[in-house]
């Protein structure tokens, strides 16, 4: 890693991205960084951002165990919808699927009589439990495609050989399926959840106050074009470095020999 | 823009300027153009539409109806923009994915690592962020160019904008696909071709490019789906695509549930179609190959 950054060429590359920088930062507006408001303001964007990314990765992946095995082996009143169901969340943006639940289910509850004095009310109006939701079912759309795949990746004589042992189905499914179906899509989820967490700024679009919401308000309240942008910039590529050393860890700690 | 409600106070400062950026340019244009009805007009027939706990199926028809007083014409312009964009976008992500495939490919060790920089900074960045920062950055540097130049400041049309800043980020994308691709073509047949003396770029029409189609398509067709739905992320910057024009239609109507469903069914009949399209461009590519088992 360092030795292979110190060649001519790549230290010459690297100079010239310390200069930009520091060009940026000497003739670029960073006066509004030293406001406790913005400070305040920027970790718990940057907070909400990672709340959502974690807490719609595990229900959205789930949602799409039962989906891929209902694709995969499910009966057809099973594996017809759960295919629809990826096809529809996999066939339209996700922008239109969080203003659909967002604005479009979302208007539909206030003309339920009743409504606004029950205790679903303050959940109801609140953007945070859509933005949840409409970023579950993406995960669950395209992973229960990913999920499909792996089910049925795994080799028939594994499950022959457990059901010869005479594992309950269950147990089989606990013990043998899944864990190796799981084993499979490692190597994706990392991708994927890059991809999740460059799905998150579309939240603000819904008035959730993640990282990009943020910046929007520093936008528009300090009249400031590009500095709040190039912060996120940094701050999404920051978050996706981690994702990916986290899942390369996480790999090398798994054997890699698959049956 | 209204919002029906969940906006707490406080929170208003936050929502990004959207909506309000289209209004006086594109949006603006279709809307003298093709004349919907406009929210203060006493007279709205739609003005009772606001009852949607109910929506009956004679008024949903009316919103959505071709004619003037419906969003129909207004919905289908904003379609055949986004399809116009998309399509725009994935011709610029394939020139700079074959170009970026072969750099990666063949090219000095500079070009490899500024490839490398490019394909994943745009892949590590939302699109979202990089729509906003590259719109700026390109309407910016060519005022600037026009104002030193003597000329005077143009606002960039959305279409163009648009194909421009989706087509960075497609040829990213492109770029890795082409390039796996390019890299399962059996060396022998390349070498087989060099050793006849044939020059690159005949090798690349005659060899490479056919053999490798097969094996780029599945991964192309994701990206022409990819840039369907990205076009919805132009909605941000003002663009009367499809997701705009539907705002714009419910936030005036106040049929939001309508419009958005309404919306999500053109995207499906897009994406079906293209899946169609490319299962049949995949077979005609891969005839005379071997059906693989399984």
């Amino acid at each position: 890693m360092i030795r292979s950054l110190m060649l001519p060429r790549r230290l010459a590359m690297l100079a010239i991205l310390v200069l930009i920088v520091a060009l940026v930062a000497v003739y670029g507006r960073w006066d509004w960084l030293a406001n406790p408001k913005y400070q305040a303001l920027i970790l718990r964007g940057i907070g909400n951002t990672l709340i959502l990314l974690v807490l719609t990765m595990g229900i959205g992946m789930a949602l799409a165990i039962p989906l891929g095995l209902a694709q995969a082996v499910g009966p057809w009143y099973l594996a017809v919808p759960a295919r629809a169901f990826c096809g529809l969340i996999r066939g339209t943006p996700l922008l239109l699927q969080l203003f659909l639940l967002y604005y479009g289910i979302g208007s539909l509850f206030p003309g339920i009589p009743g409504i606004r004095d029950s205790f679903l009310w303050p959940v109801l109006r609140d953007a945070w439990y859509y933005a949840v939701l409409g970023l579950s079912l993406s995960v669950a759309g395209y992973e229960g495609e990913v999920m499909r795949g792996a089910f049925k990746a795994v080799p028939h004589g594994q499950l022959e050989a457990a059901r010869a042992m005479g594992m309950p189905r269950l147990t089989m499914f606990r013990r043998i399926w899944l864990p190796q179906a799981l084993h499979r899509v490692l190597p994706t989820l990392g991708g994927e959840t890059v991809l999740q967490l460059k799905a998150t700024p579309l939240v603000a679009l819904i008035t959730v106050v993640d990282i990009y919401a943020v910046a929007s308000r520093v936008r528009s309240e300090t009249l400031i074009t590009y500095e709040p942008l190039m912060l996120l910039a940094v701050v999404y590529m920051a978050i996706t470095g981690l994702i990916v050393l986290m899942f390369r860890w996480f790999e090398g700690r798994v054997p890699q020999r698959v049956a | 823009m209204a919002l029906p409600y969940g906006l707490r106070a406080g929170m208003e400062p936050s929502l990004p300027r959207v909506g309000r950026a289209g209004e006086g340019g594109v949006a603006g244009r279709i809307r003298k153009g093709t004349d919907p009805p406009a929210c203060a007009d006493p007279h709205n027939p739609f003005r009772g539409a606001q009852m949607i706990g109910s929506p009956l199926l004679a008024s949903t028809l009316d919103l959505l109806a071709l004619e003037p007083p419906g969003w129909g014409a207004v919905l289908l312009l904003g379609l055949w923009r986004s399809v116009l964009i998309a399509a725009g976008a994935f011709a610029l992500g394939l020139v700079i994915g074959f170009f970026g495939a072969y750099g990666k490919l063949y090219g000095g060790p500079v070009t490899r690592d500024l490839l490398a920089i490019y394909t994943t900074v745009v892949r590590a960045v939302p699109e979202l962020i990089l729509i906003l920062i590259l719109y700026f950055a390109v309407t910016d540097a060519l005022n600037q160019v026009l104002l030193a130049m003597g000329g005077e400041k143009v606002q960039i049309s959305g279409v163009v904008a648009g194909v421009l800043v989706l087509g960075v980020v497609q040829g990213a994308y492109a770029t890795e696909v082409l390039r796996g691709a390019i890299q399962s073509v059996p060396a022998g047949q390349i070498e087989a071709a060099r050793a006849m003396g044939m020059p690159a770029a005949l090798l690349a029409r005659r060899v490479t490019l056919p053999l490798m189609l097969a094996l780029a398509l599945p991964g192309l067709a994701n990206l022409w789906l990819i840039a369907t739905k990205d076009t919805a992320l132009l909605a941000v910057v003002g663009f009367a695509e499809l997701t705009q024009s539907t705002r714009q239609a419910a936030s005036t109507t106040k049929a939001f549930f309508t419009f958005y469903a309404a919306a999500g069914v053109l995207y499906l009949a897009v994406s079906i179609l293209s899946t169609l399209v490319f299962a049949l461009i995949e077979r005609r590519a891969r005839r005379g190959q071997r059906r693989v088992a399984g």
